[in-house]
This record gives structure tokens, sequence and C-alpha cells, in this order.
């Protein structure tokens, strides 16, 4: 019996494993091999060139006019680390307020679909609409900025300014995202035992007290979700950036996936292509670990 | 605010008056980019350069789509034809390849199972970046660069692991009963998956469905790497192509993101219960 059990997982399983070893796993095994591929013999060349590479279009730590007071560019790894430190308490922040909020709200369903629709759209439009909403002229936020009586660079095209590009982008990514957070939250409000803050509430605590010291804690394993979910968004984030800025200017919005992406068509330098996708990965396994112990571990507990 | 939340005009109390204005607020902001795009699509681009696009006087124009529609260059036509040529295929292929491990892995034990299942989360969490190097040579050396079937297979193979996942969380919660009942009769695995299983799992065929095809369509990096030649672009990267670097159209660009995103729209639309769930389904579960 246990032959015949093994010839029917093995069956099943087949097409996967071949596929996801043909093009999935081989090819990620192949892009650590060829990062350590130099034209010397094998070594650690190519991390140590992405690493400290100083042009701002290219650099991932310390671009050359980080001397000069007026940042950014500072590197693309710092991008996305400025990146994911202002979206992600943004994001977790707005979603969580918003679902309790929308409890009270008539039409409710229709807030949260108008949140969500960023989470539907391509990237690609995702970005263009980003460029759009900062545009000089056309601009939802410059135009709303110039009627409030603001001048100066805030009611310039925010794309075009090294001073701006990157934070316009991570705020039009906060527009992006903010709809998964609502969503993970929303669900999660549904599952609260309600009955500990019907007694707060008879015990007379305030919407507030009731808010920080009973909801939010309860929440815990939603935000989480958020938090690991966000993290590799605002880490692997490329189609936003490439088409509304393209890193520029000077750098200024560069990030990892893109440094990557110019190595490998601009450059058809394979080898530090291959190292900045290995140093991306291997950042993105600080919350891809994260969620693989979260998996594991609710799968003992069962 | 305690005194508040005693305080009514009529029948209805501030507080909860409040709340919904402000929320409604931020609401149709946050809706806002979306109506100036709109707006931008339906009107002569050199009106909106003089008078922008937030009055309603002025003329109208459906000129915008019918450029982004049949542009010589980059077309939408084109892009709709090649996304839907990608994302059909490479929707179907992988959930049903997935379907099957996924039972596999909810349903028995064998060597090396928590090995390869931990395979799969990992490559959930890694970056495309991490493989389009040594597949872009692969493609090249199989003659399948700047083709979309090399694409649908790419595609296929990069979505097997978040599905092989979802449906193995979905298999998990199917109570085995039947299936027991149904060996006890003497049914064969094949058939007790394909005629008892599959047909409960309907729900969240429709989910992993949407969400693919959502993924696919909005691809950008594979497309960008694997497709060389504009007749062969699928919408994401017509679109993006449509974008000058120092001027742009955004008559032609508003039209054309529209195109772009409405398919996604309209399928969230129609299976939105599938979608929201396919979303916190697969982050929400352990």
């Amino acid at each position: 019996m246990k032959r015949t059990k093994y010839k029917i997982t093995l069956l099943f399983l087949l097409p996967e494993l071949i596929f996801l070893a043909v093009f999935v796993l081989t090819p990620i095994i192949g892009t650590v091999v060829i990062s350590f591929l130099t034209p010397g013999g094998a070594g650690l060349d190519n991390y140590y060139k992405v690493v400290t590479e100083k042009s701002p279009d290219k650099a991932l730590v310390l671009p050359d006019n980080i001397a000069k007071a007026r940042p950014p560019p500072w590197g693309a790894f710092i991008h996305n680390i400025v990146w994911v430190a202002i979206h992600l308490p943004i994001v977790v922040f707005l979603g969580m307020i918003l679902a309790y909020l929308l409890h009270e709200v008539r039409g409710s369903s229709i807030v949260k679909s108008i949140f969500f629709l960023g989470m539907v759209i391509p990237m690609v439009v995702g970005g263009l609409l980003i460029r759009f909403m900062f545009d000089g002229t056309l601009g939802v936020v410059p135009v709303v900025l110039k009627t409030l009586g603001i001048k100066g660079l805030i009611s310039k095209t925010w794309t075009n300014y090294p001073q701006t590009a990157l934070i316009s982008l991570i705020l039009g990514s906060v527009w992006l995202w903010t709809g998964f957070s609502l969503t993970v939250y929303s669900a999660a409000y549904e599952s609260l035992p309600k009955s500990y803050i019907e007694a707060a509430k008879i015990d007379g605590a305030s919407g507030f007290q009731i808010f920080f010291k009973i909801v939010v804690p309860l929440l815990k394993h939603a935000t989480i979700i958020v938090v690991i979910m966000t993290m590799l968004w605002d880490l692997k984030i490329f189609d936003i950036v490439y088409v509304s800025t393209l890193g520029g200017p000077g750098g200024s919005s560069n990030v990892m996936a893109l440094v990557m992406y110019l190595y490998f068509a601009r450059s058809l330098d394979y080898g530090r292509s291959s190292a900045t996708a290995v140093i991306l990965a291997i950042i993105t396994l600080i919350p891809g670990v994260w969620f693989i112990r979260r998996v594991m571990k609710g799968a003992k507990t069962r | 605010m305690q005194r508040l939340g005693r305080l009514r005009l009529g029948k209805i109390k501030v507080k909860y008056l409040i709340i919904n204005i402000i929320v409604w607020f931020i609401a149709l902001a946050w809706l806002l980019p979306f109506i100036g795009v709109a707006m931008v699509s339906i009107k002569p681009f050199k009106e909106v350069v003089l008078n922008g696009w937030w009055t309603l006087t002025g003329h109208y124009t459906l000129n915008n789509f019918v450029d982004a529609w049949s542009n010589p260059v980059y077309s939408v036509a084109t892009g709709y034809r090649n996304s839907f040529i990608v994302v059909i295929p490479s929707t179907i292929i992988p959930l049903f390849i997935a379907a099957l491990a996924a039972y596999v892995f909810s349903r028995f034990s064998f060597p090396l199972k928590t090995m390869l299942f931990i395979t799969l989360l990992l490559i959930m969490a890694m970056p495309q970046q991490m493989s389009v190097i040594p597949l872009f040579f692969m493609m090249n050396r199989l003659g399948l660069y700047d083709r979309l079937e090399g694409l649908i297979l790419l595609h296929s193979a990069w979505g097997l692991a978040w599905i092989t996942f979802f449906l193995k969380n979905f298999f998990d919660t199917l109570p085995k009963e039947v299936e027991e009942a149904a060996r006890v009769d003497g049914a064969s695995d094949i058939h007790i998956f394909f005629k008892i299983v599959l047909p409960m799992t309907l729900p969240a065929i429709a989910s992993v469905a949407a969400i693919q095809f959502t993924w696919v369509w909005s691809d950008f990096f594979y497309a960008l790497v694997f497709l060389a030649s504009p007749d062969k672009y699928v919408v994401t990267l017509q679109v993006a192509s449509m974008k000058g670097q120092y001027h742009i159209d955004w008559g032609l660009l508003s039209a054309g993101s529209i195109f772009a995103m409405s398919v996604p729209l309209i399928l969230y639309a129609l299976l939105q219960k599938y979608y929201v769930r396919g979303m916190i389904g697969w982050t929400v579960k352990g």
C-alpha cells in the first residue's frame, strides 16, 4: 500500500517539481554562481564593486555627492530603507484606524473598494498615476498646494527634483498600498472578541483608551502580516520607479531592483547585476524568514 | 469627546456625523487621481494644458482613446492581444499543476516534504530579479526570447509557489471524512481528487484565478526583460513606452492607462468577494 501512495505522490508532485527546478530554482542558483564570476576568476569582486560604487545612478550606499549638503541621492539601498521607514508605519496606522472608523460609516464597503483600487491596477499604471498626481501643472498635490497659497518647490513637479523625487514616490506608494492594510485589518476586526470591548465600554473607558489598550494588542497577528508583506513589497519595488523617474533625477529615487536592472540592461554587466540581485534577495530574507517561521509555527500548532 | 458622544442633531449622533464626514472626505480625496486621469483622457490635451482638467467646460473627445488603441508604434490593441495570450494560459497552467501538488502537501507525507514546502515559501519571498539573468540566457538558447510562449512558461513557473501554498491551506480546511469514505469504498486517489475534492475547491480556484490573472496582467519586469519587439509587447509595456522622456502627452498616456487598468478593474468588480478572500486567505493563514 505504501508504494502505491508514493507513486501517486510522485505523480502529482512531478509536474510542479520539474517546472520549479527548471524555471525557478536553477536560475536562482545560477544567479548566485554568476555573481561570483569575475574576469580574474571566482571571487567577491562583483560584490565589492557593487557596494562601493560611487556614481549616483548605481550607488547602493555612498554616492559621490553625499558630501554636498543637499541629499538625496543617497545610495539605492538607503532609499529602500527610507521607503520602508516612511511607508510602513503610515500604511499600518492608516489601515488600522480606517478599519476601526469604518464600522461607524455609512457605505463603508464603497469606501473600502475605493482604497483597494490601488491594489488592483498594474503597478506601471500606479507609477504613471503617481507621476500624474505630482505633476506641476496637472497634478492633484501641487494644484492643491498652490490654491492653499504655498509657493516654491512644493508646487512644481515633484518627480523632477532630487529633493522631492523619492518622497513623492513613497507617498504615492502609500496611496497605492493602503488598501491592502485596510482589507487585512477589516477582516481582523470581524474576528475580534467583542466581549472585551463591550466590557470596557460598560466600565466607562473612552474611545481612545479602548482603541489603544484593547483593540491594538488584539490586532497583533494582523499587524505582523501587514508588516511582513509591506516590507517585502517596499524592498522589491521596481515598476513604479522605472516608469516615473527611472531612478532619477541623478539617482535620487533609485532602488535596488532598478540598480540590478540597469547593470543588466544598460551596462550588460551580468556579474554585478547578479551580485545586486543576491544582495537584494538576502535583504528580502529578513521579512522572508520571519514569514516562513510564522507559517511553520502555525503548522505545528494545528 | 465623552460629552460629544451624547450630543445629537435630531436622531444623529454628532460623533457619528463627524466620523462619516472625515472618512468620506478622505475617500473622495483618495479617488482624485483616478478622476483626474479620467478627465484628462476625455478632453483634448491641448485644452488641458491651458485650462487644467478640473473644469467641466470645454470640449470632450474620444480621440485620446482612439490614438492609444491604434497607435502605429505602441498600440493598446496589440498590447491587449498579447496580454490575453499570455495571461490566460499563465493562469490555467499553474492552477492545475499546483492543485495536484497542493493536494499531496495537504494529505500525504513523504520524504523531504518539509524542505520542499520551505522552498516554496522562500520562492514566495524572492524578488524576480533573482531568476532573470540565467533565464535570459536559457530563453535565448531555447529560442523563446521575445516570444509570448516563453513568458507563459515563466509566469506559470513563478506562480506555482504561491498558488501551491494557497491551495494547500485551502485543502487543509476541507474535512477528510468524504475522501476517507470514498477510499474505503475503493475509489482511487485520482478519482477522489478529480471527482470529489476538485468540485469542492471551486471558490479557492476562483480566488487563485482572479489574483494570478491580475498579477500576470500587471507584470512589467519579466515582460521588460524577455520581450524585445513592440508587436510582442504586453499592454503594460505598451503603456510604459507611451511616456515620453521629456514631454508627456497626458491625453494619450491617460487613455492608455485607463485601457491597461480596465481589465483588472472589471475582473475585480465581478469577482470582488473571491479577490479579497484570496488576498486575505494566503496572508492570514498561519
